[in-house]
């Protein structure tokens, strides 16, 4: 496949991943929509190019879907490998339901059950020290929020990880810019954070996460040569939902009739 | 012994298990290198400095990825600043890692109340799938070691100020609570260090004349439910003894099966929703709190008159 060709199969697919969340979102179900879909291109590059994320028992490659309420677009994901049918998404919340509102081992393919913020990469260090100490060349990515940079764990995670080499080790930040209650630099602002990262002793990378090329240029990069890398990716929160796009309401809301049809026009356009 | 160098001294059995068993690796918070193991398997020690709440997430994903890691933390500090990384990354991940807890109980003595752990029983006895073990000397620490490698999901081993017991080799049996000393008119019930302490009652009363049966138990989670209600129907009058609150560790644990039961008179031996803040060092310090072999035998005796 072309370079070209990569790049417009994998903006086609984030575009899918887009269509499903719409999906979860119509029918007065209301998702964390914005923090989702501003990890739309992220998640269709590691899922359907840069990860092996089947392999047995075990897989090759480890997801960690450190901000586990966007969920979401793991759940799209899934769609698309075929683990689940998209009719599934409206038993969103509903009982029995494999898809919770947060990862969890009851739905296919998910390695490890998030919710509460902070926790994904001190996980992601023991999965990456442990293929390190096997040898083997798998690697572990761990999605994370910029809201969830305030969780103090997070830094413990950040100072350990350098310590115990772990190049196999890939932190992203969706830096979306904003968190439940207000934009991350009114609340409590992380600036600047890819200094606070190199601090760190990390590999660092900044691109805007919604740049296909930009977002597989950078994993080209990975592994490092030494120590774990992080790529802080610039979002927009609700990307591709027109009425809710950069908008505080994006957290967790439902689209009303009016917005799908918007927001579907908007994604068939593109 | 002190708690530390019981947890140091499974050094030796863990290098054995670990001879066998390739995917052993042990982590720690700045508590020093583990001997002999550290020595033997350097690319298998792991100090990842003070962070409980990483140390912990760190091995459930060493669990998850097939490792079995021992992890040597303070009790305190472990258990209530990493309480949510062992309920959810361990816990409902079920990923199994073995927590080698010292520094329990009062065993801090005058480092005072921010170094006890009293609380640990209660915490981490609510986690689904967690096993809590609390040995009674060196020796069972060790057999709880190895114990503690066989079972499924995260295991907590709660070690104190421990010193041998004469004679006692009993084997170790996760969920059942061994008899230490056989009597009649009041059961008493220990954990811990507190084992100790309560043969020690049981000698003072047997001289009044007063015959009191002593068990060890050593697994808080899952508690010995058979043992409880045997007490309760053949002598009826149970005191628990622990060095932690009355409330959600082994009295609670014992206090619940009694009253699903609808049988026995219980008496909790333990620490009353006070903070220990006049402390001594240990073993003084449990005198100043209700906790000496002559507090249990007051409180024994107070069942059975």
């Amino acid at each position: 496949m072309s370079d070209s060709t990569l790049v417009r199969a994998l903006e086609e697919r984030a575009t899918t991943l887009r269509k499903h969340l719409l999906t979860m979102a119509s029918g007065g179900r209301s998702i964390h929509l914005g923090g989702s879909s501003s990890i739309a291109e992220i998640m269709a590059t590691l899922f359907f190019h840069a990860l092996e994320v089947e392999g047995g028992d075990r897989p090759r490659d480890h997801f960690i879907l450190s901000k586990g309420h966007a969920v979401h677009a793991l759940h799209a994901c899934l769609a698309e490998l075929g683990k689940v049918d998209p009719s599934e998404f409206t038993t969103l919340a509903r009982p029995g339901t494999r898809l919770a509102g947060h990862p969890s081992l009851k739905a296919p393919l998910v390695e490890f059950a998030t919710g509460s913020l902070g926790h994904g990469l001190s996980v992601g260090i023991g999965i990456a020290l442990a293929e390190q100490l096997d040898g083997l060349p798998s690697k572990t990515v761990v999605l994370m929020g910029d809201g969830e940079l305030q969780e103090g764990s997070v830094w413990e995670a950040a100072l350990c990880a350098p310590r115990f080499g772990l190049a196999n080790l890939l932190a992203i930040v969706d830096r979306n810019g904003l968190q439940a209650a207000a934009h991350v630099d009114d609340l409590l602002p992380l600036e600047p954070l890819e200094e606070k990262w190199q601090s760190f002793r990390w590999n660092t990378r900044v691109i805007d996460g919604h740049d296909v090329r930009a977002i597989l240029g950078a994993l080209e990069q990975f592994p490092a040569r030494e120590g774990p890398t992080v790529l802080i990716a610039d979002t927009v929160k609700g990307k591709g939902f027109p009425s809710v796009e950069g908008r505080r309401r994006a957290h967790f809301t439902t689209l009303a009739e009016g917005e799908i049809e918007e927001a579907l026009a908007a994604l068939e356009a593109d | 012994m002190l708690g530390f160098e019981c947890v140091f001294a499974q050094g030796g059995v863990l290098t054995e298990m670990a001879e066998k068993n390739p995917d052993l690796v042990v982590l720690s918070q700045d508590l020093g290198p583990l001997r002999p193991f550290a020595k033997r398997f350097p690319d298998r020690f792991f100090d990842v400095g003070i962070s409980e709440a990483n140390l912990i997430g760190v091995a459930a994903g060493l669990a998850h990825a097939g490792k079995l890691p021992f992890v040597l933390a303070m009790a305190s500090f472990v258990s209530m600043r990493a309480f949510e990384q062992l309920r959810t990354d361990c816990g409902y991940n079920r990923n199994h890692i073995v927590i080698l807890a010292p520094c329990s109980g009062l065993e801090a003595g005058h480092w005072g109340p921010t170094h006890h752990a009293v609380e640990d029983l209660a915490l981490l006895r609510m986690i689904p799938g967690m096993t809590v073990l609390c040995p009674a000397d060196p020796a069972e620490t060790t057999r709880a070691v190895v114990a503690a490698a066989e079972v499924e999901g995260p295991v907590y081993v709660r070690i104190g100020y421990l010193l041998p017991i004469g004679g006692y080799t009993e084997e170790f049996e996760i969920g059942r609570a061994p008899v230490m000393r056989e009597g009649s008119e009041v059961a008493i019930m220990a954990t811990g260090a507190s084992v100790a302490q309560a043969i020690a009652a049981h000698e003072l009363l047997k001289k009044e004349g007063i015959s009191a049966r002593v068990l060890n138990m050593h697994t808080i989670k899952p508690i010995d439910r058979e043992a409880i209600e045997a007490a309760a129907a053949e002598i009826g009058r149970i005191l628990t003894v622990e060095e932690h609150f009355i409330d959600g560790g082994l009295g609670g644990a014992v206090a619940e099966v009694l009253a699903e039961s609808g049988t026995g008179r219980l008496l909790r031996l333990g620490l009353r929703d006070e903070f220990v803040v006049d402390v001594a060092v240990y073993p003084e310090i449990l005198k100043l709190a209700g906790l000496d072999a002559a507090s249990i035998a007051t409180a024994a005796r107070s069942l059975v008159i």
